[in-house]
Order: structure tokens, then C-alpha cells, then sequence
């Protein structure tokens, strides 16, 4: 039974997706079964990641087909702590739908959908077979796609048809990469493949490759030229699933980054170079759109984009240090991202408006949660006690052993640009006074929503920004766990050991 | 053969790349149907094509013993295939909810959601 632990996540986000169907009317039976499986799926992953620190990386072969035949779940450190972030930011965006989320939109199947976006989300952290991989991805885009356009409003529908093209543009790019790598080496298992793609002779045609993952997941992950989708739909959907989209959905596209550029091919001169001149041109950029944007959720979207820039940076310098950075931001981000979009979804019930311009008084009218808002703001920021500036600490002084003075240069300038945005955002929103805002009729303002309402909504901010004080403030665990995360990376044959030899045992 | 699917694949790749760059919605969809078209087939070339050499080992013999044709491809772009069609049929209706709501299939148009607010 314990063998199989690391497919109980994604058994258990199935069935309640399905559960969740035959509920298709019921609403409130939908959010309870919804919180409460994603409680039970939290504690499952909490396990798993306890299961694996302990007992190293564990796999499950399906169907019993050994290796390199079959396909192959494994779970290591880093694939057990991103289905653990999946659990905590999937509880809390599942709370967060249930206080937010208008009623005609539940009937449209939004709870079933969102569990199988969080399947398939487990699915591409556990799975050890690159084209299972894109088998993932797919689930992933096609259940975005619904809940992106759930509603069918205009911005909804002219955001989604962006998004949709790009992405799926990725996903061709990607199984043509998958192809090329299929017809280099016949093999699919990412384990398999470390080895076999180190003995290609055409090294120009295993780059090439190399390159097209790289766009492929580059799309997905928001990196600078590829990222126009992403401020174009973002701020479009309701705020519980842009809280999902902006916390995990781009991070899934760094985590296919990192594992494919630490697994299967070794990163050579010129692929460094690319991604670290990626990465500062994604800093620069997403700095730069989020300074000029009014609306709330665009700043937050041309944020995502800038601090993706910190990831592929770690990753561009290879070294354990700039690795362990770059996973311990991965970690910090996901958990303050899905917090920030939850804050402009309650700042949006509250005043009915996402322009900064017009906001105001927040600070006055509401001082508890204002406060309580601080939490993720800062924590973005990276204020020193709260988490974002642990992992900074780690790719500055990886920058400097690599002698990559202009990545330290523009991981400052974005850290600055960052600082600035949210006190601007803090000084429009929370402290100017504001215009007077018409009171609109039919509107769900936060005032008129039920109590179990306004808790369901507020308590996973309350959460999350636990979660961030946590990260803070035990900075030390969070590293630990990510140096042997990076020390896993970079030393894959554990991994290749475990996936390829896990019948011997 | 070969040869001829490899130039094949490379027209439907450019093709379609062309046809995403249109401004029409509808050449869009057509565009997307062509380059997952290009790929399915890519994924075909590249797992070598054999003529008359099923992988079946005969009934007499215990291994292969001649050159047979790779079945693991096929099986994967009969998974590409099924996905390829549900994310085409949704943008079908994606194209035709958005033509009805925004009132036009000009994408130069549909730039709201990018505009400066």
C-alpha cells in the first residue's frame, strides 16, 4: 500500500473531480466536498513529503512495466514539495472560489474542473516520462481554458482566445521537441534519457532540442519574449482562478525548466548564456510593465512575469547555491502569488473597482485587513524577515561566485522596481483618499455577502500569509530543504538509480 | 518516402505558422489544425518508417529477428490526435463565442483586454 503513496494525490484529485460531477446543481454540497478533500489532499502531501525526506525518492511503475518501457511516477524532494505547494495554494484558491465565486458560475462545473486542473498539475511534478509530461500539460491548458472562459464576458472570451493560441502553440512546439528527442534516442523515460542523450553523437541536433524545450516551456512559464499572453488574460477571469493561474500555472512551465535542463540535457555555454540573458530581460520587462499599469491585477500579472526572471537566472547559473535560490523562490512564489491575486479579489468586493487610480481609503474603512494584506505585499518584496528576501541572499551570492555582474545588477533593479510598485500600490489603494465610488446596483459587495461567506474568503489569505511568515521566519528549514533539493538536481543519479533500478530492489 | 514526408511536414509547420499569423479568427483554427497536423506526423517520420515489418515476433522464435517497425510512436500520436481534437473542437466554440460577443473576427481588434487602462 505505502509503495503506491505517491499516486494517492493524484487518485484522490480524480475521484473528487468526479465526486464533484455527479453534484452538478448542488453548490454548497460542491464547496464542502471541494474544502474538504483538498484538507484531506494537504495532509496526504504533507506525508508524502515527510515519506520521501526520510525514505529518498520514491517511484511506482504503472501497469508494472519496468523502467524504461513503461510509464513512471517518481517522486523525489522536489516533486514531493510541489504537490505539497499544489495542496497548500488548492485548499486555499478552493475556500477562496467558494466565498467569491458567483453562483451561475458554480453550475457551469467550476469545482469539477478546478480538481482536475489540480490533477493535472500533481501529475506533471510526479511523472517521470517526458511525453506523460505533456500528457499533463494538456489536462492543464484544457481545464485553464474553462475556467478562463467560464462566464463568458467580453474581456473573458478576447483574453481567452489569446492565451488559448499561444499556449497551444507551446504544446505543438513542444510535442515537436518531444519527437526529435524520440527519434535522437527511443526512449521517453526522463531517467533513460539522462543517459542516452549524453551519448548522442549530433551534439548540434541534441541543442536544437534543447532549444525547442526551452521555447516550449518558455511559453508556459512567461519568460521575455514569449510572455504577451499572460497580461493579456490574467486579470479577465474571476480572482480565485487567477489566484490559481498566477500561483502555480506559469511555476509548472519553470519546474518542466528546471527539471529538464538538470535531467536530460547538461547545460552547455551557449544555453547558459540564453537563459541568463532571458532571464534579465524578463526581470527588466516584467519591472518595467508592472510600474506603468493601473489596473490592480496587471501589476500583479507583470509581476509574475518579473519574478519568473529570479527562477530562470538560478537556473542559468547552475550552481548548487543558484539552484537552491532558485527553488527556494519557487517555493516563496507560489505560496505569495496565490495570496496577492486572492487580496485584489477581496479588495474588488469591497470597493467594485481594480483601478488604482480610483481605489483609496482601503486603510481607513478597513484597517484589520489592511494590515492583514501587508503579510503577502511585503512579503513579495522581500522585506528582510519575510520570505522573499532569503532566496535573493542565495542568487546574489551565487552571481558573485559566477561572476554575473549584470544578473546581481538586475536582480537589485527588480527587487527595487518590486519595492517600488507595491508602495505605490499600498499608497494609491491603502492610504490616499479616495474618489467617491458609485454604489452599483446587483454588485455582490463584501458587505452583503454571508458571514461563512466573508470567512471562506478571508481565512486563506490568513493562511497563505501564514504560510509566508513561516517561510520567513524558518528561512532555515526552507533552505535545508532546498539545498538537497538542488543537491538532488545537480547529482541525478539518485534519481536515475531510483527510477532504473527500483525492480531490483 | 522519407524525403517526401519531411518536405510534407515541413509545408504543413509553415503553413500553419502562417495561417496563425492571419488576422482572421477562423484562419486561426485552420492554422492551429495544420501545425498539430505537422507534428502528429512528425512524431510518425521519426519513429522510422518500415514497410511490411509488423512488430509480431514469429510464432517459431523466441526474439526478433529482422528490423521491425516501432509501435510506441503510433501509439503516441493516437494520444496526440485525441488531445489535438478536443483542444480543436473548444476552439471552435471559443472562435464562435468570442465572433458573437466581440462582433468581429478582425484579432487586430479584439485588443481590449491589452489596452491601456
Amino acid at each position: 500500500m505505502i509503495e503506491q503513496l505517491l499516486i494517492y494525490p493524484l487518485l484522490l484529485q480524480m475521484a473528487l473531480a468526479i465526486i464533484l460531477m455527479f453534484a452538478w446543481n448542488n453548490t454548497s454540497t460542491q464547496k464542502f466536498i471541494s474544502i474538504s478533500g483538498s484538507t484531506l489532499n494537504l495532509a496526504l502531501a504533507v506525508y508524502l513529503l515527510m515519506y520521501v525526506w526520510q525514505n529518498g525518492t520514491q517511484t511506482v511503475q504503472a501497469g508494472n512495466w519496468e523502467a524504461p518501457f513503461g510509464i513512471t511516477f517518481v517522486a523525489d524532494t522536489f516533486s514531493a514539495t510541489l504537490v505539497l505547494l499544489t495542496a497548500i495554494a488548492g485548499l486555499a484558491v478552493s475556500s477562496f472560489s467558494s466565498g467569491s465565486v458567483i453562483p451561475p458560475r458554480l453550475k457551469f462545473g467550476y469545482f469539477p474542473i478546478f480538481h482536475f486542473l489540480l490533477l493535472g498539475l500533481n501529475g506533471a511534478f510526479l511523472t517521470g516520462d517526458i511525453f506523460n509530461l505533456y500528457v499533463w500539460f494538456e489536462i492543464i491548458i484544457i481545464t485553464s481554458f474553462v475556467l478562463l472562459t467560464i462566464g463568458g464576458e467580453k474581456a473573458q472570451l478576447e483574453g481567452a482566445v489569446k492565451y488559448f493560441t499561444l499556449n497551444i502553440l507551446a504544446s505543438v512546439i513542444f510535442l515537436t521537441a518531444i519527437a526529435v528527442l524520440y527519434g535522437l534516442t527511443g526512449s521517453l523515460n526522463m531517467a533513460d534519457l539522462a543517459a542516452q542523450v549524453a551519448a548522442v553523437e549530433n551534439r548540434t541536433l541534441v541543442q536544437v532540442n534543447a532549444l525547442l524545450f526551452l521555447v516550449g516551456f518558455g511559453i508556459k512559464a512567461a519568460v521575455f519574449p514569449l510572455y504577451f499572453w499572460l497580461p493579456a488574460s490574467y486579470h479577465t477571469p474571476p480572482s480565485a482562478v487567477s489566484s490559481i493561474f498566477g500561483g502555480l500555472l506559469t511555476k509548472v512551465g519553470v519546474y518542466a525548466l528546471i527539471r529538464v535542463f538538470t535531467l536530460i540535457f547538461e547545460l552547455d555555454n551557449l544555453l547558459e548564456n540564453v537563459l541568463l540573458v532571458i532571464a534579465v530581460l524578463t526581470l527588466f520587462s516584467g519591472a518595467i510593465g508592472a510600474i506603468v499599469q493601473n489596473n490592480i491585477r496587471k501589476i500583479f500579472s507583470y509581476l509574475v512575469i518579473c519574478h519568473i526572471g529570479y527562477m530562470i537566472a538560478g537556473l542559468g547559473m547552475m550552481t548548487e547555491v543558484a539552484i537552491a535560490g532558485a527553488v527556494f523562490y519557487l517555493i516563496h512564489d507560489i505560496i505569495v502569488k496565490t495570496n496577492l491575486f486572492m487580496v485584489s479579489g477581496v479588495i474588488y468586493k469591497l470597493k467594485a473597482n481594480h483601478n488604482i487610480k480610483k481605489l483609496g481609503d482601503i486603510y481607513a474603512d478597513f484597517p484589520k485587513m489592511s494590515l492583514l494584506f501587508v503579510i503577502p505585499l511585503f512579503s513579495l518584496v522581500g522585506i528582510p524577515p519575510l520570505s522573499g528576501f532569503w532566496p535573493k541572499l542565495s542568487l546574489i551570492g551565487a552571481g558573485w561566485d559566477t561572476e554575473n555582474y549584470v544578473v546581481i545588477g538586475s536582480i537589485l533593479f527588480a527587487s527595487f522596481v518590486t519595492l517600488f510598485v507595491i508602495v505605490k500600490l499600498w499608497g494609491e489603494v491603502f492610504w490616499k483618499n479616495g474618489e467617491k465610488l458609485p454604489e452599483l446596483r446587483n454588485f455582490p459587495y463584501f458587505k452583503t455577502l454571508t458571514s461563512v461567506q466573508k470567512v471562506q474568503m478571508v481565512a486563506p489569505i490568513v493562511f497563505l500569509g501564514l504560510v509566508s511568515l513561516y517561510i520567513g521566519f524558518a528561512a532555515e528549514n526552507i533552505q535545508q530543504l532546498a539545498s538537497r533539493i538542488a543537491f538532488e538536481l545537480l547529482d541525478n543519479q539518485e534519481y536515475i538509480d531510483a527510477v532504473l533500478n527500483s525492480a531490483k530492489k | 518516402m522519407e524525403v517526401l514526408l519531411a518536405f510534407m511536414i515541413g509545408t504543413l509547420y509553415a503553413s500553419g505558422i502562417y495561417m496563425i499569423l492571419r488576422r482572421s479568427l477562423v484562419k486561426l483554427i485552420i492554422g492551429i489544425i495544420l501545425i498539430g497536423n505537422g507534428a502528429n506526423l512528425l512524431i510518425f517520420l521519426l519513429g522510422r518508417i518500415a514497410k511490411g515489418s509488423p512488430p509480431i515476433i514469429p510464432g517459431d522464435s523466441k526474439v526478433f529477428i529482422e528490423a521491425y517497425s516501432d509501435p510506441l510512436p503510433q501509439a503516441l500520436i493516437l494520444t496526440a490526435i485525441v488531445i489535438s481534437f478536443g483542444l480543436q473542437s473548444f476552439a471552435i466554440i471559443l472562435v464562435k463565442r468570442a465572433h458573437k460577443v466581440v462582433k468581429t473576427d478582425d484579432l487586430d481588434e479584439m485588443n481590449a483586454t491589452d489596452e491601456f487602462s
